[in-house]
């Protein structure tokens, strides 16, 4: 998807990464990027590094990082544009889960036409872009470690090195704490089910607890205004 | 962290926690918490994990010990933290070879 994005800007000293989030590793993560056979650097992260480090919630995420390596705009919703297939009708032979899931997807705050449009103006801009962010806006936008985040934080990592039973003691303890990190619960749900339906672990799934949490609010709208340093 | 003990070497607590062991106790930016001197070059969680506000679970039965982060803000400083990651190409790729450039993170899973 950011392929033709990066292809446009790469020559004026800008570089995508990729960072898969996969506590299953490459078996899982390899058969997407076979498909895409990205040029740029595309990473396995099977620990979510990078949401302890950054603080990252949910996927796609994007974070914007200057020449100095200063943070210029925090993890956010990214969308390179809207996914096609979005809006395609469905055929009557998608089961009624999926047709769910799409019917949801479709309501998902994405933005991506804006988001694209800010990435370009940062990169030839820079600096001088009202996107990038200074310091102090970009403290505000990270905000602080509640003692709860902290605490799923220590049964997210325990349960990934965990099986079974084990595992979703942690994982569930970790979703009770810290209710709106999608990247804990898609993970651990995925581990047990694919598709992210309810089971006998996991009484509730994807689907449910978008409809429950209403998809408008699933992804939070881009800070775009008032874009100040 | 998850280690299976707790006692670890005070570089591999420095180097997953972020926080440096000083004679004046544990540091970071311009935070120091003081705390006991460690034994020697271990640091033992069960002393400092509560000093420094970090949880710390322990399951006997796979005999693994796991400390979050510390309350707090996310980041001290706008400076992105760095990461060294396998690239699907083969070999690591750390993100400060990178710099010079502006840089798109972008998280993304198959789940």
């Amino acid at each position: 998807m950011w392929r033709e994005l990066r292809d446009e800007l790469k020559d004026r000293g800008f570089e995508v990464v990729t960072v898969a989030l996969e506590t299953r590793g490459w078996k899982e993560a390899r058969r997407w990027i076979d498909a895409a056979q990205p040029e740029h650097p595309s990473l396995l992260d099977a620990t979510h590094l990078l949401g302890e480090l950054y603080g990252i919630v949910n996927v796609p995420t994007g974070v914007w990082i200057d020449e100095q390596g200063l943070l210029v705009r925090p993890p956010e919703p990214a969308f390179p544009g809207r996914p096609a297939f979005l809006d395609q009708p469905l055929p009557d032979t998608v089961n009624p889960r999926l047709r769910g899931v799409l019917t949801e997807a479709r309501k998902l705050n994405m933005e991506g036409d804006r988001y694209a449009a800010a990435l370009r103006d940062w990169v030839a801009q820079g600096a001088d872009s009202p996107y990038a962010l200074g310091p102090e806006e970009v403290a505000r936008r990270l905000g602080e470690r509640s003692p709860e985040a902290c605490r799923a934080a220590a049964h997210f990592e325990l349960a990934q090195n965990l099986e079974g039973e084990a595992a979703v003691v942690h994982f569930k303890e970790a979703h009770r704490l810290q209710p709106r990190n999608w990247a804990y619960k898609r993970q651990a749900w995925s581990l047990v089910d694919r598709t992210q339906a309810p089971n006998a672990i996991y009484p509730t799934g994807w689907l449910e607890e978008v409809r429950a949490l209403g998809a408008e609010f699933y992804y939070p709208p881009l800070e775009f205004e008032p874009e100040q340093r | 962290m998850v280690t299976s003990a707790p006692l670890v070497p005070v570089a591999e607590f420095e180097r997953q926690t972020g926080w440096e062991l000083k004679p004046e106790g544990a540091c970071r930016g311009s935070l120091c918490i003081p705390l006991p001197a460690p034994a020697g070059d271990q640091v033992d969680l069960r002393s400092v994990a509560g000093k420094l506000g970090m949880p710390l679970l322990h399951e006997p039965e796979a005999g693994l010990w796991s400390m979050g982060p510390a309350p707090g803000p996310v980041l001290e400083g706008a400076v992105a933290p760095d990461f060294t990651l396998p690239d699907w190409r083969g070999g690591d790729f750390r993100l400060a070879s990178l710099r010079g450039r502006k840089v798109l993170i972008l998280a993304w899973a198959p789940w």
